[in-house]
């Protein structure tokens, strides 16, 4: 493995040493169309240190990176910026081959860590702010509690502007080039926005926060090297004004109507009210949850103002892949939605009622009465759902016009 | 006294109860809350809690 795997040099101080996970599809729930990578970073200067580690089984593929730039024993310090597995499941094996002088995390970090390992040694809890020396070099710690765990830190290297954030600003995306400017403008605005939409959404409101904390550090930053996927060694404007962006909730036009269906009854109403959302000047993101996975729906929602659900009533309750979908949106506390529910059924109906019983506790304004439809939808059933859609894009534009951009209109 | 909560993590802060763990007393309007307080479950700032009726 040794002369295969090798570093990739980042700045003049900086090594890549990660992993690339080709093959993983399903991320704790989260599908990963495009796999991922485990970014752990070398920091060399008259002291060494390692930044992150990479999830266990590619130890391996770690040790063999970091090898071509110094023998791993070399380390004098490691550094654990968050405690979430795909970071730390390597730590135990890092320690035991190259016995660092001293291990780092945050103050919750050391905590988390103790919660997970039993590493056997001491880890030194830095404090937001803090900073190690690694004689020429500088490393700084900024804590990031909550974003997106109690734990999390990043860590900046002034010497040469290049910030280590850890989660933020990642996404999952397996790819032998590693720098953003290489890939797609497309996959990346993609892929950023689905890491968001699936990690950070509900954490909003601390994003703006950082992001101004980070502002007053006046620290200048011109490199983002995440955990996860490439990094932006230039305009990293980008992926921090996409997050600025997120977490201010702007939303377009769009509405995601997402279902599922027994016998096609419940997926020709959400066809219906697609038609009308579109003939009233919105935009229709249709979600059959059978061929759309519940973190592509969070995706689309990020940008979306309304979210429309439709079941039919499965032994008097919602059908499982839409109660799935509805617990996992409802987690991710998405803000400023208006709604609607719909569904067929056969005797007792009660799932459109409970959708929107679990929407008004999301805080999503329902818009009209939910619609439901004894087995079959008629003529008359189906224009009820071409005018719910109508009534959705109408409060859309109304929205948008109330904040004086209907230059959003029509956006997807 | 009102109770307030995390915004990121829930946690409700409960006046009545206090935070006796991290030495805060049983009946401490969370007003009173020293400024360095965080949140004892994730460990976020007394910023980013909210009233709650
Ligand atoms: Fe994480
Ligand atoms: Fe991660």
């Amino acid at each position: 493995m040794a002369d295969s795997f090798r570093a990739v040099k980042v700045t003049d101080h900086v090594y890549w040493v990660g992993a690339i996970d080709w093959g993983i599809r399903d991320f704790h729930g989260y599908a990963t169309h495009r796999g991922s990578t485990y970014n752990a970073y070398l920091v060399v200067g008259e002291k060494t240190a390692l930044i992150d580690t990479v999830k266990a089984p590619f130890v391996e593929e770690l040790l063999a990176r970091i090898g071509t730039v110094v023998p791993p024993e070399r380390i004098d310090y490691v550094v654990s910026n968050h405690a979430e597995m795909d970071h730390s499941g390597g730590l135990p094996a890092v320690i035991a081959a190259i016995r660092p002088e001293q291990v780092f995390a945050s103050t919750m970090g050391v905590k988390a860590l103790r919660e997970h390992f039993r590493l056997g040694r001491e880890v030194t809890a830095m404090k937001d702010g803090e900073s190690l020396r690694l004689g020429n070099l500088t490393l700084s710690f900024v804590e990031a509690r909550m974003l997106h765990w109690p734990d999390s830190m990043m860590t900046y290297l002034a010497e040469d502007k290049t910030l280590l954030s850890n989660d933020a600003f990642g996404m999952h995306l397996a790819s032998s080039e590693r720098f953003a400017d290489e890939i797609e403008d497309g996959v990346l605005a993609e892929e950023a926005a689905k890491y968001y939409a699936n990690i950070l959404l509900p954490l909003s409101p601390l994003v703006g926060r950082l992001l101004e904390k980070v502002g007053k550090l006046g620290i200048e930053i011109e490199m983002i090297a995440p955990s996860h996927g490439p990094i932006w060694r230039r305009e990293v404007e980008k992926p921090v004004g996409w997050y600025a962006k997120w977490a201010a909730g702007e939303t377009s036009n769009k509405a995601v109507v997402m279902y599922d269906t027994m016998w096609q009854s419940t997926a020709t109403m959400a066809r219906a009210i697609a038609e009308g959302i579109a003939a009233g000047g919105a935009s229709a993101k249709m979600m059959p949850l059978r061929a759309a996975h519940r973190s592509d729906v969070a995706t689309e929602l990020l940008d979306a103002g309304a979210l429309v659900i439709g079941s039919p009533t499965l032994n008097n309750g919602v059908f499982p892949t839409v109660a799935d979908a509805l617990s996992y949106l409802k987690g991710l506390k998405p803000r400023g939605l208006i709604g609607a529910a719909f569904g067929s059924y056969g005797w007792s109906g009660e799932a459109v009622g409970q959708i929107e019983e679990a929407m008004e506790a999301m805080k999503v304004e329902l818009v009209g009465e939910g619609i439901k439809v004894k087995y079959v939808p008629d003529e008359e059933s189906l224009s009820r759902c071409l005018s719910a859609g109508r009534g959705i894009a109408e409060r859309l534009s109304a929205k948008a016009q109330g904040r004086g951009d209907s230059g959003l209109r029509g956006a997807g | 006294m009102k109770k307030y909560q995390c915004l990121a993590c829930t946690y409700v802060y409960d006046p009545e109860v206090g935070d006796p763990e991290n030495g805060v007393e049983p009946g401490t309007a969370f007003e009173d809350l020293p400024d360095d307080w965080v949140c004892p479950q994730c460990g976020v700032g007394k910023d980013m809690f909210e009233e709650i009726a």
